[in-house]
């Protein structure tokens, strides 16, 4: 790629921020330059966060209707999922998954709520609640 | 010993390196960082899953960059991992407190510099911290245009995330660094390692063949759910592209240094030639992200054949570079 084809998209995904490509000069030498977005890479970062959005929207109203337990929410709002939780807390998923179910959510066990909110960088009252929106 | 100044990197693990040797007096571009510590890959590892979609990735393993640096450069360099997270702080304070800059692993999403359109959970993120002011910590991370600062509960928080490649608080410094390397050798050999990695990996998963999977794997989502296809296509153009790569899967950078190392050999004809064919090697990894941005906002049906025949192409190109790298006699 030469220099004066590097994009300069200024995507909404950068926020406002830059990155630095390698690319090649006029005289064919090559050197680090900033871009401040590329259209292409903009369509699939706002893919995948669009796909997260979904995610805690679905799970927000999945809490709401009272199917899941707030974890659930806050998992998806902490741009996590069952693999990840899983892999920070060193539980098994499917004992993860036991606690999704409310009635049993209700009940943990204090020492492992806190290790939730330390993976999660909660407190306490905030992993029992769900945000007012 | 100089001030220390911020550069903005392409990548965070070769950029930490760069900044920091220069640092110390000898100075070294990011794209030399990268290839002479082997740093190039292609991994396709489908039945690890990130964000439910299978591992992609365009370079080596986290942390091997600073592990063969260490290596091949034969620089004394300190890696230091705590029990604790109170220990992890104090002695992160006592090297501050020595003068001293140190490279940091830590996880992206817990730092309260990154936007949260770039936040997400990767706990191999590195960064330099080169002081304390205040309440904050100086940090210059390479990906970032300015240098950064950042609160001690954020930084903690960061430095001993948990789960998959957790930091355990890592810091790293090196002791002594010489003022002269002969990096001639050191590129030959790797440069030669390399080449021979990518076309005869052993497992089907690394190298060209893990390129050529991946071309077979985009076949097969003909039979998926739409939705998943998509998503699977933009998780290949995010590894690519997004995750500080210097575009194109570090292929520009890796043929920035092919750039350098053939100046270095007197414009070695054969390294310079595999310098520019890597270049369009890239072009053609951008030409690929942009059929997929195209097929990911279309309502249409997608053409697998034509994105997997186009990654098998690439793959065919590529590996023509490092069939002439192993021409290469230093």
């Amino acid at each position: 790629m030469r220099l004066e084809n590097v994009p300069q998209d200024d995507s909404s995904t950068y926020a406002k921020m830059k990155k630095t490509i390698y690319a090649k000069n006029s005289d064919g030498k090559m050197q680090g330059i900033s871009s401040t977005g590329w259209e292409v890479e903009e369509t699939v970062t706002r893919q995948a966060l669009d796909d997260i959005e979904e995610h805690i929207k679905e799970a927000f109203l999945e809490v709401k209707n009272g199917k899941k337990s707030t974890l659930y929410f806050h998992m998806y709002k902490q741009k996590m999922d069952l693999t990840i939780l899983s892999q920070a807390t060193g539980f098994f998923k499917w004992t993860i998954k036991r606690d999704f179910d409310p009635k049993i959510f209700a009940k943990i066990k204090q020492s492992r709520l806190e290790e939730y909110c330390d993976v999660l960088g909660l407190e306490i009252d905030e992993i029992k609640e769900l945000p007012s929106e | 010993m100089s001030k220390f100044q911020h550069i903005h990197h392409a990548h965070c693990e070769s950029g930490v390196i760069s900044s920091m040797l220069t640092y110390h007096g000898f100075k070294i571009s990011e794209p030399m960082v990268f290839g002479i510590s082997n740093a190039l890959n292609f991994a396709y590892i489908p039945f690890v899953k990130i964000g439910g979609m299978p591992l992609v990735a365009y370079r080596s393993l986290p942390k091997s960059i600073v592990k063969n640096i260490r290596k091949n450069l034969n620089i004394q360099m300190k890696m230091e991992t705590f029990s604790s997270q109170k220990k992890g702080e104090d002695r992160l304070d006592e090297l501050l407190n020595e003068g001293k800059i140190v490279g940091a692993q830590g996880s992206m999403y817990w730092l309260e510099y990154v936007p949260d359109e770039l936040s997400f959970h990767f706990n191999a993120h590195n960064f330099l911290i080169y002081g304390k002011k205040e309440d904050k910590y100086l940090i210059s991370d390479p990906v970032f245009a300015e240098a950064v600062k950042c609160s001690k509960k954020s930084l903690s928080k960061s430095r001993f995330s948990r789960g998959a490649m957790a930091p355990k608080g890592l810091l790293y410094y090196p002791t002594s660094v010489p003022k002269e390397i002969d990096l001639k050798p050191i590129i030959a050999r790797n440069i030669k390692k390399l080449s021979k990695n990518m076309l005869k990996t052993p497992v089907p998963i690394a190298g060209l063949k893990g390129l050529r999977y991946l071309a077979k794997s985009i076949l097969k989502l003909q039979a998926k759910d739409k939705k998943y296809a998509k998503l699977f296509l933009g998780n290949i153009i995010r590894m690519q592209e997004e995750i500080g790569t210097g575009g194109a899967g570090f292929r520009f950078m890796y043929a920035s240094f092919l750039q350098e190392a053939s100046e270095l050999f007197n414009n070695d004809a054969v390294l310079n030639d595999a310098s520019k064919m890597m270049l369009e090697v890239g072009d053609e990894y951008r030409e690929f992200a942009l059929v997929i941005a195209k097929a990911i906002k279309s309502k249409k049906d997608i053409d697998f054949q034509a994105i997997s025949k186009m990654l098998r192409q690439i793959a065919d190109n590529e590996a023509k570079v490092y069939k002439k790298l192993l021409e290469f006699k230093a």
